[in-house]
């Protein structure tokens, strides 16, 4: 993580953005902003991704906390399930009254 | 402001509903909504309620012009955004307030902003002082915010039905900046020694304005039950700032008291100039829209 004074552009670190838009529904990642702090890391998210009232809670998570898939391994990390309908779960009927599901 | 005309039946039935899918919003700047208050029945100021309702839509306005300069000129991106927003949620209250002044002399908030001179203008010197550095900007944001947040909660219990209704639903935005500049206070007091020098510098150069704020204008003894006393406001201003500068390490600057007049049309150098550039595109194009 980059931290002021590291370098000579002194940027503030890269944080995560993920906004949840209801009640019931899951944190969705919005993108990312840059931030001294995790206190105006949340303030800043506010101002960037919610004034125009897409959310109701906001997360924010360092970027650098963030450890990915490795995009040169999609092959193995993905294909197993293609062609394989049986693992999903197409076969049952969704009860009344479910949402989100 | 917008220079087109006020009418809130076609703008709510035109405007998109926000879907999952439009969840960024489409923003239409040919239409302006008012808030219901303001638009349910007629409502008209007395001459006296105009004036105050001038008072603080001019705090707003100008302020929000001031700030709309950091626009692509803050420190960092996200603070330009930050520091927009707050501008955008002023001129909210400013063409609230102007809109409803206007009700007493048939003029509308773009008449009152666009086509009035200096000594028209019934601004506090503390928002006409310059934006200077990073610093002054939150030193100004941090006393007025504080101010406005106490104003507001009072306000709310007006007689006067329009400003009571405009108060509630501001003093939940102020209630936002007096936390954005609080965070930076601390963060400016307690950072390098440089920004603690400029901090400090910051508020000994705006302290002098704070007195006008809190000053018992003539009008304010007409105006019992509907406007907000501001000397009532200044021991909870005091109480607010006094754990945020004390965990800031910073005392309370004190020196001389500017002489403000603000609220009768005498104001500091720097207004015309900002007018200036607030007023020549309507003053070029009188009449135009978008």
């Amino acid at each position: 993580m980059t931290t002021p004074g590291d370098s000579a552009a002194e940027i503030w670190p890269l944080w995560e953005v993920f906004v949840r838009s209801n009640r019931g529904l899951s944190h969705v990642h919005v993108g990312s902003l840059h931030a001294p702090d995790e206190t105006l890391a949340v303030r800043n998210a506010r101002d960037l991704y919610t004034r125009r009232s897409e959310g109701v809670s906001v997360w924010v998570v360092p970027a650098a906390a963030i450890t990915t898939s490795d995009p040169d391994a999609k092959g193995a990390f993905f294909e197993s399930p293609a062609g394989k309908n049986y693992r999903h779960a197409s076969y049952y009927s969704k009860s009344e009254g479910v949402k989100h599901l | 402001m917008s220079n087109s005309t006020v009418n809130s039946d076609s703008a709510e039935a035109d405007a998109p509903a926000a879907t999952p899918e439009d969840a960024h919003g489409h923003v239409a700047v040919d239409v302006t909504t008012l808030d219901a208050e303001l638009i349910e029945g007629p409502s008209f100021a007395t001459p006296d309620v105009a004036e105050y309702a001038l008072w603080l839509g001019d705090d707003s306005l100008i302020l929000a012009q001031q700030l709309g300069a950091w626009i692509s000129r803050a420190p960092e991106l996200e603070e330009d955004v930050a520091l927009g927003n707050v501008a955008l949620d002023l001129i909210g209250h400013a063409r609230s307030l102007l809109h409803y002044a206007g009700t007493a002399s048939d003029r509308t908030e773009d008449d009152l902003a666009y086509w009035r001179t200096e000594p028209d203008f019934r601004s506090l010197h503390l928002v006409e002082q310059p934006n200077g550095d990073f610093a002054h900007t939150i030193a100004r944001q941090f006393i007025v915010a504080h101010y406005l947040f106490e104003l507001y909660s009072r306000l709310r219990a007006s007689a006067d039905a329009t400003l009571a209704a405009i108060a509630a639903k501001a003093v939940k935005e102020v209630d936002y900046h007096r936390d954005h500049s609080t965070q930076w206070v601390l963060r400016l007091a307690q950072g390098t020694d440089e920004s603690r020098r400029r901090m400090i510098t910051a508020f000994s150069d705006l302290w002098p304005y704070v007195e006008e704020v809190f000053r018992d204008d003539p009008l304010i003894d007409r105006l019992e039950g509907i406007a907000v006393r501001p000397s009532s406001l200044l021991p909870a201003f005091d109480a607010a700032i006094a754990p945020v500068l004390a965990e800031a390490e910073l005392e309370v600057p004190c020196g001389f008291v500017a002489s403000g007049g603000g609220r009768t049309g005498k104001h500091s150098e720097h207004l015309a100039f900002l007018l200036a550039e607030m007023q020549v595109l309507t003053r070029a194009h009188p009449g135009a829209s978008w």
